[in-house]
């Protein structure tokens, strides 16, 4: 019963005190760029959608490169680089602009995308039936295309929620980095933590999985 | 802008490019088999089968991928580059089974019933005949991990991998100069992903109009 061992030395009410204590840092970073990253990639691809020229080119290119790098680059950048040019950010804060700058750019693409699958005939059929552009966009297309959206949506919450964990790399005290702390006192103890920290991870992705698979049912 | 950053440490950049890719090519090729190969169990008729696939898929793509990476990195002595590749690997098998399930589902009932019907099992059935239809299907969505394969490749930095990211911080530590290092990484990587999501969605404009 050997192996058994460090499990028990590694699940103590304290230890999973503090792994919670991480969990909820997680969660905080998480939801707080969730509903940073949902706003700005909502207004970024209405925009988009909307094709106001210039704005709309520029844009496009700012969200085809930022979804095309690594999430972990532009951590390291708003993390060390901004100091260089003036910007300088706490950890929690440097995080969770890193995530809703990634995120917003794909949210911004399930947004645009979304919109863009209702059919045109809607747009035309309320813009004259004496409909102003923005009233039919907010009135017509926008609740049609957001019962499309809500699935893709959901599963990129999912993606933030375990990307946050990169941000132990400059060093958030989230849920990974407070296991990290517990399995660096004894190198036995990096089984027990790793199967603890998924867990908890996996529980809250699972269900906010499966929830989502439910709205999609309701839909079809 | 400080040229010299990138032309001083070119060669630096260029052995880190090509962990990059290399990892990212490994990676892929891996977790194809593997992800076909559950994709399959979770299909198969046989209950045992479909539920390891389900508890795989299920399980793996809803923890992050740096908790694998760290766990293959710690857990077994192998390189940083080793567990790296081997942890984006199980992780993307699991993105790739969910995508060839879904290629595989999509091809009419029909199909499985006249191929067994004309004396083929199950295994050659599938092989010669629902394979073949599902991975055109599939082909965009494969796309699409490849991608995120080679952005989560980066997360080889982490441990130590080589790739893109790590030798970027190398170059970093011996220059003080952040924003130029990591600007010319990040053009390493969109010469890598901005090309691929292009082809991407060439693909997914084809295919929606040969439907």
């Amino acid at each position: 019963m050997d192996f058994l061992k460090p499990f028990i030395e590694v699940y103590t009410p304290d230890h999973l005190k503090f792994l919670l204590q991480g969990f909820l840092v997680t969660l905080k970073v998480a939801a707080i760029s969730i509903v940073l990253s949902f706003i700005i990639g909502a207004i970024v691809g209405t925009l988009r959608y909307a094709k106001i020229p210039v704005l709309s080119q520029i844009l496009a290119v700012l969200v085809e490169i930022l979804r095309n790098l690594p999430l972990l680059l532009i951590i390291f950048f708003t993390y060390f680089a901004l100091p260089e040019l003036g910007i300088e950010m706490e950890i929690t804060t440097a995080a969770i602009a890193a995530l809703t700058v990634f995120e917003s750019a794909m949210l911004s693409e399930i947004i645009r995308s979304g919109l863009n699958s209702i059919e045109k005939g809607q747009t035309e059929a309320g813009r004259s039936s004496g409909l102003s552009y923005v009233q039919t966009l907010r009135y017509i297309v926008l609740p049609q295309a957001l019962r499309r959206m809500v699935p893709p949506i959901v599963s990129q919450f999912i993606s933030l929620l375990k990307d946050t964990s990169l941000a132990v790399v400059i060093a958030l005290p989230d849920l990974l980095h407070n296991g990290q702390i517990i399995y660096a006192q004894k190198e036995s103890y990096v089984a027990p933590v790793f199967i603890i920290v998924a867990l908890m991870y996996f529980i809250v992705n699972y269900a906010l999985s499966l929830a989502a698979r439910r709205l999609e049912l309701k839909q079809s | 802008m400080d040229f010299s950053v990138l032309t001083n440490n070119m060669d630096a950049f260029l052995e880190g490019f090509k962990t990059t890719i290399i990892a990212s090519l490994i990676a892929l090729v891996c977790s194809f088999i593997l992800g076909t190969l559950i994709a399959v169990m979770r299909i198969a008729p046989l209950k045992a089968l479909n539920w390891i696939g389900t508890v795989y898929v299920e399980f793996i793509r809803n923890i992050p991928v740096l908790v694998i990476v760290f766990f293959t990195y710690l857990a077994f002595t192998f390189s940083g580059m080793t567990a790296g590749t081997i942890g984006l690997t199980v992780y993307t098998a699991s993105f790739i089974a969910e995508a060839i399930r879904a290629g595989i589902m999509s091809v009419p009932k029909g199909q499985m019933e006249a191929a067994r019907s004309s004396g083929l099992s199950y295994g050659q059935a599938m092989r010669f005949v629902i394979l073949p239809q599902a991975i055109k299907i599939v082909i965009p969505p494969l796309g699409n991990q490849f991608i995120n394969l080679v952005k989560n490749s980066s997360l080889l930095g982490i441990v130590a991998g080589g790739d893109l990211m790590y030798q970027g911080d190398l170059v970093n530590a011996k220059t003080f100069a952040y924003v130029d290092t990591y600007v010319f990484v990040a053009l390493f990587y969109l010469v890598l992903t901005i090309p691929l999501s292009f082809g991407v969605g060439y693909l997914e404009k084809r295919l929606a109009r040969s439907n």
